[in-house]
């Protein structure tokens, strides 16, 4: 158990501190550097509530994929960050203020807090039993609700994305009417009768 | 466990079905036939959404479907029909407006039936999840749809302001459903009711609930949650506009209902002071600042704002009278807005698109019936008896003196005469300003599509004593769903 609390507030200790440094440091690639670190020590997090495919999922999905496209994005584009952050200092007082605030009133919030009486009877999705010999894993668990009771949100999700997808398509595809197309089937068609021209040359002469 | 694959009553949602997989079918239609596309995909995608409305006004059933997630009643019908129509009609209303700016995209159509498809989910939410999806499902297409002219900076500006404020929004929601979720366990509206009835709430329930109201206030773009409006509806293309001032506002003030009525019905004494700062903050924005506006797109972003301030006083009362005047209010508010953008969008001299206010100096002289439809919607937009715009706010403000919000409904008057000033103004300077320089020549022929939907707009407001019976029916039908 204690094992446990010192793991946690390692874990915690650093998402929020490389959280801070994703919005802080000065270099966009080491923010996104940060955070992957935050994104680790999440993970993590997940691995000690016994979350462990959500864990893995993480890492790969937003490690692997999103973290590494950000990369790319960031050093594709040609953006003068330091002059971005010109107004910083200007915004920060009341950025500040407005954070601290709120900050506080949370306190106040999660000072009061009182979880129902019947919240952990009546949760939306029961968690099965895991440990021991009739356990099942966390893949299970999630797939035995994923494509049957929440397959309708599933679907939304699906639907989603496409959107994105097409937004992605629609905002940034250009149709260059000029460009030279490489067409496989007029290539294959081609025969030596039309393709090349056999000229007799006389030699000495020239065509 | 579940071990069948099996969705309980299905069948509620197949006019949902219908618009997302037929957006799917359009969109390989589009890519398919490749030159022609806009046209046939244009067409189509307004078949399918009248075929969604058929199926909806055909189906006889009711209750929850997918576990608990989805609901379908007469309020869901009633405002499924309302989005679909202000859908089709935004789709109709783009055609000529396409074809002559040259951004022929057939992706358009099919962003506007996606966004529909996330419309009605929304308005059949009853479950957190449903409501978060459906909203996302719809402003992800919005964002697209206010930057799909993309080589013009205002419109991308427009949908990178949008999209930038409305994560920011999503995020507060998310935040906000997460803290509910938390103190009472339950994700869906009747569970959330159950919990909230049957304990004692707890500060923190009032966090969440708080932030669920602003993030849907930022989609109703209510005050202080404003701020997009202006910026985007003036650098958005008109009839993406037109689209984002009808339909979707309709979809958010359903889920708004649904939300407060629903789910947080045992504490309505909470979300009540929300609703009624949101609704004087509003309505009186809404009239002070549109004052000064020169560009009429800009001035109808702030007739919106002062618009959701006027329905929001009807949900304040909370009473079914009140939910009653929300539903009409959004019925006339969606169909004047409709017909005010169809002649903002005939607002074209040879040289091109005009969106100053004083371009239509001398309107009378050069397009008399098309000034003669602005004006009436402009006194119906003002409240003058006996329009449709009347009756709007006059339901609203009758079910707030019942519920004893006197102050409310009063200074939701006094909003009323400052914001009948700038119609009036609009008005004004239609009919006595002479027609100068490039006024004389006039605006280019109307397109018929426009001529239609603002012939059938001033028909609804001058008419409307005579459906008012047959219409205040329908939505009381509707608002009995919570009561």
């Amino acid at each position: 158990m204690v094992l446990q609390a010192i793991f946690f507030y390692l874990f915690a200790t650093i998402t929020v501190a490389s959280a801070f440094m994703v919005i802080s440091s000065r270099n966009p690639v080491h923010s996104v550097l940060f955070l992957i670190l935050a994104f680790v020590n999440a993970s993590g997090l997940f691995m000690l509530t016994g979350a462990e495919f959500l864990a893995l999922l993480l890492i790969v999905v937003y490690v692997g994929a999103v973290a590494v496209l950000f990369l790319f994005v960031i050093m594709m584009l040609d953006v003068d960050f330091v002059e971005l952050r010109q107004g910083f200092l200007q915004y920060l007082p009341i950025g500040g203020l407005v954070a601290f605030i709120v900050f506080a009133e949370l306190l106040m919030v999660v000072g009061s807090w009182i979880i129902a009486p019947g919240a952990v009877s009546s949760i939306t999705q029961p968690i099965p039993e895991m440990s021991g010999p009739d356990g099942i894993s966390n893949i299970q668990a999630i797939g035995q609700v994923l494509y049957t009771k929440y397959v309708f949100f599933f679907q939304i999700a699906g639907l989603i994305l496409l959107v994105a997808m097409i937004g992605a398509i629609v905002l940034t595809l250009h149709r260059k009417p000029n460009v030279r197309r490489q067409d496989i089937m007029t290539q294959n068609a081609r025969d030596p009768k039309t393709a090349i021209e056999i000229k007799d040359v006389e030699s000495g002469k020239g065509i | 466990m579940l071990s069948v694959f099996e969705i309980p009553n299905v069948n509620l949602a197949t006019p949902e079905i219908v618009l997302g997989i037929g957006a799917m079918v359009l969109l390989m239609v589009g890519v398919f036939v490749g030159r022609s596309a806009n046209t046939i995909v244009t067409g189509l995608a307004l078949a399918l959404i009248v075929i969604a409305g058929v199926i909806l006004f055909r189906m006889q059933g009711e209750g929850m479907a997918m576990h608990g997630a989805f609901i379908m009643d007469d309020f869901a019908r009633y405002m499924k029909i309302l989005a679909l129509i202000g859908s089709a009609l935004t789709i109709v209303m783009s055609v000529t407006y396409m074809r002559k700016e040259k951004f022929e995209k057939f992706e358009y159509p099919i962003l506007v039936v996606l966004a529909t498809t996330g419309m009605m989910l929304m308005i059949s939410a009853s479950s957190m999840l449903t409501l978060y999806l459906g909203l996302e499902l719809q402003s992800l297409a919005l964002y697209v749809c206010a930057a799909i002219n993309r080589d013009s900076p205002k419109a991308a500006e427009a949908g990178l302001k949008y999209f930038v404020l409305g994560a920011l929004s999503s995020g507060m929601l998310l935040y906000g459903i997460s803290l509910t979720y938390g103190y009472t366990g339950h994700l869906d509206f009747v569970g959330i009711a159950d919990a909230l009835s049957s304990s004692e709430r707890s500060i923190g329930l009032v966090f969440g609930l708080v932030f669920i109201l602003a993030g849907l206030a930022f989609k109703i773009s209510a005050v202080p949650f404003h701020m997009w409006t202006p910026d985007v509806y003036e650098g958005a293309p008109t009839p993406v506009t037109a689209f984002f001032a009808a339909a979707p506002k309709v979809a958010a003030m359903a889920l708004l209902i649904r939300v407060t009525m629903g789910a947080f019905e045992p504490i309505t004494h909470d979300w009540k002071q929300i609703i009624v700062f949101i609704s004087l903050a509003s309505m009186i924005l809404g009239a002070f600042a549109a004052i000064g506006q020169t560009n009429i797109k800009r001035l109808m972003a702030y007739s919106s704002i002062g618009h959701m301030g006027f329905a929001l006083v009807g949900l304040a009362a909370g009473t079914q009278a009140g939910v009653n005047g929300v539903i009409l209010y959004m019925t006339i508010y969606m169909i004047m807005t409709l017909g005010t953008f169809a002649c903002i969008l005939a607002m074209r001299r040879k040289t091109g698109m005009v969106e100053n206010i004083e371009d239509l100096g001398g309107l009378a002289k050069t397009h008399p019936v098309l000034a003669i439809c602005l004006t009436l919607l402009m006194f119906s937009l003002a409240g003058i008896p006996p329009l449709g715009g009347f009756f709007a706010k006059y339901f609203v403000f009758v079910a707030a003196i019942d519920a004893k919000l006197y102050w409310l409904a009063g200074i939701g008057f006094l909003a009323s005469v400052v914001g009948a000033f700038y119609y009036l103004r609009i008005i004004k300077i239609m009919w006595f300003q002479e027609p100068e320089g490039e006024q004389e020549e006039g605006f280019v022929p109307m397109a018929n599509e426009l001529r239609l939907v603002l012939t059938a707009s001033s028909l609804f407001v001058v008419l409307y004593v005579l459906f008012a019976g047959p219409l205040f029916e329908l939505t009381t039908a509707a608002s009995g769903s919570f009561f």
